[in-house]
């Protein structure tokens, strides 16, 4: 199968598989008779998604441009008064002694650790249920998919207790460890390790004489990278968006990730001192969903073939 | 969110001038001295001299200075203040800390409606032994009840919330309105209003816990009470909540109420634009006004709730809260140190300018405070209809022992009155048997 | 669980020839563990651990008077016999017959529409759609929010514009589709992606043996491009119907724009949420959620098991 190209894979290779595959299977159904290569229809239908998953960005981002009286008295999708993004972001940065900064950066370390550690775990794991037969492999995955299945709210409690005789709560590791675990990932990363490292690549390095730890290191983790930046994304923005989580275990503010703070201005309309700042809270929630949009962006090349090699599965 | 308007007790009126309130708070004497000789009381003053740390949950603002100004003047305490959450996330957040048995704080603000429920689980410290018991008069009397729990103090009042109407005056002049002195006569304006101009309301409401009782209690019912683990709920045959229900209904059944959610954007727009035309609420609101409805400075006024009873003066207190000790405090005699600097002593001079409404008979009654003009009610000293009201408060209210609870369900059972062909006396009904069915699984013996 | 172990499925294990080389394969599978392990360990800690203290929890009743007793299974006959337990599932239920199936509707026909070869600009239409994924929840739920808002919201503005009659979103009887629009709105984009990606890798064998046939294009979506990606369609599914069980933030942030729409058994998520933070009753929520896990399990394996007839 076609995934055995990136048996080299390095940083390059997945552009180049990205390239070589479309073109084939594009090229062959080009010889499908009388049908046009490109569709005014189908492109006007697939438009309305488009259109639909953009509005509400839009809307977004044009009342980041609103002051905070016009917001509440102008037409949601257009324009209206004076131009104030610039001020927005500002304000949103300097508001309340530069917390929105704080939390920028505590959002920061939860991705950086909490999604880092979670494909480090997934990469490992993965790697192992896809190249080792051991007794109790299946086990492990069944009992990872039935946990999945408990809701979460439900589960909260006892970790957060759990959580606070370990005097974890209101720390950073309250919401980092819990982070560390995508099952997701696994699967993804158990899904590609099988396609992409041959066996028989393994087998040759177990008779020169490699061990397991050197060999996972120096052959298998290359030719997992694609692999890894699915993983990595997918992993990222969860711990990017989580709520749930850090709205239990974290009370001081200071440890806030973006989520929470945003949704603690929000509230602020409604106590004490009681003063509304929506337009802040539009602005923090555009200045939130930018950084991941730009990884996306960047890396959108790696996680989609990635991604491809993950779901191959008749 | 039912709960969201008893959340926002708070500050009044950043509007005060700075220099109109030099009197002397009466607590700083009354305070440290009336420990009536126990030992408990002298603690507290040692307590201060040899220092130590606090940590003090709370999401009110003018805490801040307080704590800022109190370690100036003992410099060996040291107080960490902490924002864990307005409300009901605070009080989850403390309710999982006393269960853990850590990160309790020492201090801990409670809203009053919310008190009774630490008070009952011995999370919260009775502060009778410490003097608190001879502060009667130091409070007014709603929050004074409040604080008042099973023959025990369980915390200092921090602030309170007389009720009074609120009303957009330009609104009101417009169609030529009369100020309403009875809810029969507010029924009348509401129905006049909403038929001059059908994109305005008389007030906005889409069920409030805090609000409903809040005028309940105005009505002279009693629908709870509570004889310590005994406790009965009667909605159903409660005489202020038929006074209530009567006229309420109307102004559901009619649609004369805005349907939009109290504290949202839309909610702060309508008060800016005249669609909400009035607010029955408690004196801390001239704050929010202030900082949320700017664009409508001038426009709206004060004036005494309307009555039930021609002719009445009754009154009742919605939302507050108090400063309560915590039982898993280490240093309870220094905690209690700051609760009365804060809630008694130089702290509620500071809080007042900060724009809070205290809870301090002798704040009440002074002169400067009382004259306090309030720019954005065209200069009207609005101060002496909130006192006045903070008076004629009704005795003998009490909330459940679970009230938290209670008004989380709110919404659930009393709400559907507002979207539905239920009547608002069904829903207190069925607001009444969950309540009291949560009552029995906790253990609670329902009459 | 085939499907979910797709590498055995496919015959692929990398020892299974040489079972007869004892020693070796001993190691081997301790590195296997090796490499599992730091997964399985924090998993313990963050999963199974709370799950047990659950089990344990819902064992017993703790009460505001009186204290903390065993009370064996009562807590499981009182969420039986629960009417708000069984309205919220019901909610959930509703739900994921009717948002699942669209929102994957969708995401197919992207898929295939982008697999294609036949859309203008394909690049730009799979990013675009792609992005909502990376607004959080609460982000997403905050602006579809105040576009909601009856009086001043964009829905209002296109009324009052347009002369339409869109009915209030936030009313009792079309919460729950606003919110199964928010929720569509957030995964169609990852969805099509992962169908997307299977699309791309089927054999090139395949379409060559259907070009000889002449077979058309809905003949070769139908018999080759369908079943080829049979996999990621179970798996979506599968993930979509335990999403669609644990609804939660969505309507929990909505609540305050809705207050008398959204109950607090709104969903049986919420419930366990209100039940263990409002009411202080944590034994009983985690009774509600073991039984609510419970059912997602029994759920999902539906699914797969139907997806797996099918594929037969």
């Amino acid at each position: 199968m076609a995934t055995d190209t990136a048996v080299q894979g390095t940083a390059p290779t997945p552009r180049t598989r990205e390239r070589v595959r479309p073109r084939i299977s594009r090229s062959s159904r080009r010889h499908s008779p009388g049908k046009p290569r490109r569709s005014v229809l189908l492109t006007v239908l697939t438009a309305i998604v488009v259109l639909y998953s953009l509005v509400p960005l839009a809307w977004l981002v044009i009342n980041a441009c609103k002051t905070q009286p016009k917001l509440l008295d102008s037409f949601g999708l257009w324009f209206s008064g004076k131009f104030a993004l610039w001020d927005n972001i500002r304000e949103t940065f300097t508001y309340n002694d530069h917390i929105f900064v704080r939390w920028l950066l505590n959002t920061l370390l939860y991705v950086i650790l909490g999604a880092g550690g979670a494909t480090f775990l997934a990469v490992l794991g993965g790697y192992g249920l896809a190249k080792f037969d051991f007794r109790g492999r299946r086990a492990v995955f069944a009992v990872v998919i039935g946990a999945v299945a408990v809701p979460g709210a439900a589960l909260a409690v006892p970790t957060f207790l759990m959580f606070s005789k370990m005097g974890l709560t209101n720390t950073p590791w309250a919401v980092i460890i819990p982070s560390l675990i995508s099952p997701f990932g696994l699967y993804l990363m158990w899904v590609f390790a099988a396609e992409a490292i041959p066996d028989e690549l393994l087998e040759a390095a177990r008779v020169d004489g490699s061990g397991e730890l050197r060999t996972f290191f120096r052959i298998s983790l290359p030719l997992l990278a694609p692999g890894i930046v699915t993983v990595l994304l997918f992993t990222m923005v969860a711990t990017w968006n989580n709520y749930f989580l850090p709205l239990i275990m974290i009370k001081d503010p200071n440890w806030y990730p973006l989520t929470i703070g945003l949704n603690s201005w929000n509230a602020q309309a409604s106590t004490v001192g009681g003063q509304p700042v929506f337009n802040l809270v539009i602005t923090g929630s555009l200045l939130t969903i930018v950084p991941l949009i730009a990884a996306f962006l960047m890396l959108q090349r790696y996680w989609q073939s990635g991604l491809a090699a993950g779901s191959v599965k008749e | 969110m039912t709960n969201k308007a008893l959340r926002r007790l708070a500050p009044t009126v950043a509007l005060l001038a700075a220099g109109a309130l030099g009197l002397t708070a009466c607590g700083s004497s009354g305070g440290s001295g009336s420990g009536s000789g126990s030992s408990d009381a002298n603690a507290v003053q040692s307590a201060l001299t040899k220092g130590g740390n606090l940590t003090v949950w709370a999401w009110e603002p003018t805490l801040k200075q307080v704590v800022a100004d109190f370690q100036a003047k003992y410099p060996k305490v040291h107080v960490k203040l902490v924002n864990a959450g307005t409300g009901n996330d605070q009080y989850t957040a403390l309710q999982n800390a006393v269960q853990a048995g850590k990160g309790v704080p020492d201090v801990s603000q409670i809203e009053y409606y919310a008190l009774s429920q630490f008070a009952l689980g011995k999370s919260v410290t009775d502060l009778s032994s410490y003097g608190a018991k001879d502060l009667s008069k130091t409070y007014s009397p709603g929050p004074w009840n409040s604080v008042n729990i099973n023959g025990g103090v369980y915390g200092l009042p921090m602030d309170s919330g007389p009720m009074a109407l609120f009303y957009n005056k330009k609104v009101f002049d417009k169609y030529k309105l009369p100020v309403p002195t009875t809810w029969e006569q507010y029924l009348d304006d509401a129905r006049k209003l909403h038929k001059a101009d059908p994109k305005a309301y008389i007030t906005s409401d889409t069920g409030d816990a805090g609000m409903t009782t809040s005028l309940i209690w105005q009505a002279g019912g009693k629908p709870y009470k509570v004889d310590g683990t005994k406790v009965t709920v009667d909605f159903a045959g409660d005489q202020g909540t038929s006074t209530y229900t009567k006229v309420w209904q109307q102004l559901v059944s009619e649609h004369l109420l805005s349907p939009v959610p109290g504290w949202s954007d839309q909610w702060y727009k309508g008060l800016g634009d005249g669609t909400i035309a009035t607010l029955a609420t408690g004196a801390w609101m001239p704050a929010n006004f202030v900082s949320g409805v700017k664009n409508a400075s001038g426009d709206w006024r004060a004036a005494p709730l309307p009555q039930w009873q021609a002719g009445a003066n009754a009154s009742a207190e919605n939302g507050g809260s108090s400063l309560a000790v915590m039982q898993a405090s280490s240093n309870k005699a220094l905690a209690y140190a700051f609760l009365q600097y804060a809630n008694q002593g130089a702290g509620v001079q500071t809080r007042i300018k900060g724009g809070a409404f205290p809870a301090t008979t002798a704040d009440l009654d002074s002169p400067s405070f009382l004259n306090t003009p309030f720019p954005y009610f065209g200069g009207q000293q609005a101060n002496k209809i909130f006192s006045e009201s903070a008076k004629n408060v009704l005795p003998g209210w009490s909330y459940l022992p679970y009230q938290v609870y209670a008004n989380s369900i709110f919404n659930d059972t009393v709400g559907k009155a507002y979207v539905s062909s239920t009547p608002l006396s069904g829903g207190l009904k069925s607001w009444q048997d969950q309540s009291v069915n949560y009552g029995k699984q906790q253990g609670f013996s329902m009459g | 669980m085939a499907v979910l172990s797709p590498p055995s499925a496919a015959g692929r294990p990398a020892t299974g020839r040489r079972r007869s080389d004892g020693g070796r394969v001993g190691r081997r599978r301790l590195a296997g563990w090796g490499f599992v392990a730091p997964f399985l360990v924090v998993f313990a800690l963050v999963f199974l651990a709370p799950i047990a203290y659950s089990i344990y929890l819902s064992l017993y009743r703790d009460q505001l008077i009186g204290g903390n007793h065993f009370v064996g299974l009562d807590n499981y006959t009182q969420a039986l016999k629960d009417h708000e337990f069984w309205s919220g599932l019901g909610r959930v239920g509703l739900f994921l017959i009717v948002q699942v199936p669209i929102m994957l509707g969708i995401a197919l026909l992207v898929a295939l529409a982008l697999d294609s070869g036949r859309l203008y600009g394909r690049n730009f239409f799979r990013i675009s759609i792609f992005l909502p994924y990376a607004v959080p929840a609460v982000v997403a739920t905050l602006m579809w929010g105040f576009m909601y808002g009856k009086r001043f919201g964009l829905v209002a503005s296109i009324n009052q514009h347009l002369h339409t009659s869109i009915p209030d979103p936030l009313s009792p009887s079309w919460v729950l589709a606003s919110i199964g629009n928010i929720v569509t709105w957030e995964f169609v984009g990852y969805n099509m992606l992962i169908f997307y990606a299977a699309l791309r890798v089927v054999p090139e064998s395949l379409y060559e043996a259907a070009e000889i046939d002449g077979a058309g294009q809905w003949r070769v979506i139908r018999s080759i491009k369908i079943p080829a990606i049979r996999g990621a369609l179970v798996i979506a599914t599968i993930f979509s119907v335990i999403g669609s069980f644990q609804l939660f933030n969505e309507p929990s942030i909505l609540k305050s724009l809705a207050p008398n729409a959204i109950t607090t058994y709104f969903t049986p998520n919420l419930y366990t949420y209100s039940l263990s933070f409002s009411g202080q009753q944590h034994n009983y929520a985690a009774t509600v959620a073991i039984v609510m896990g419970l059912v997602t399990m029994v759920v999902a394996y539906l699914v797969q098991l139907r997806g797996m007839r099918k594929e037969a």
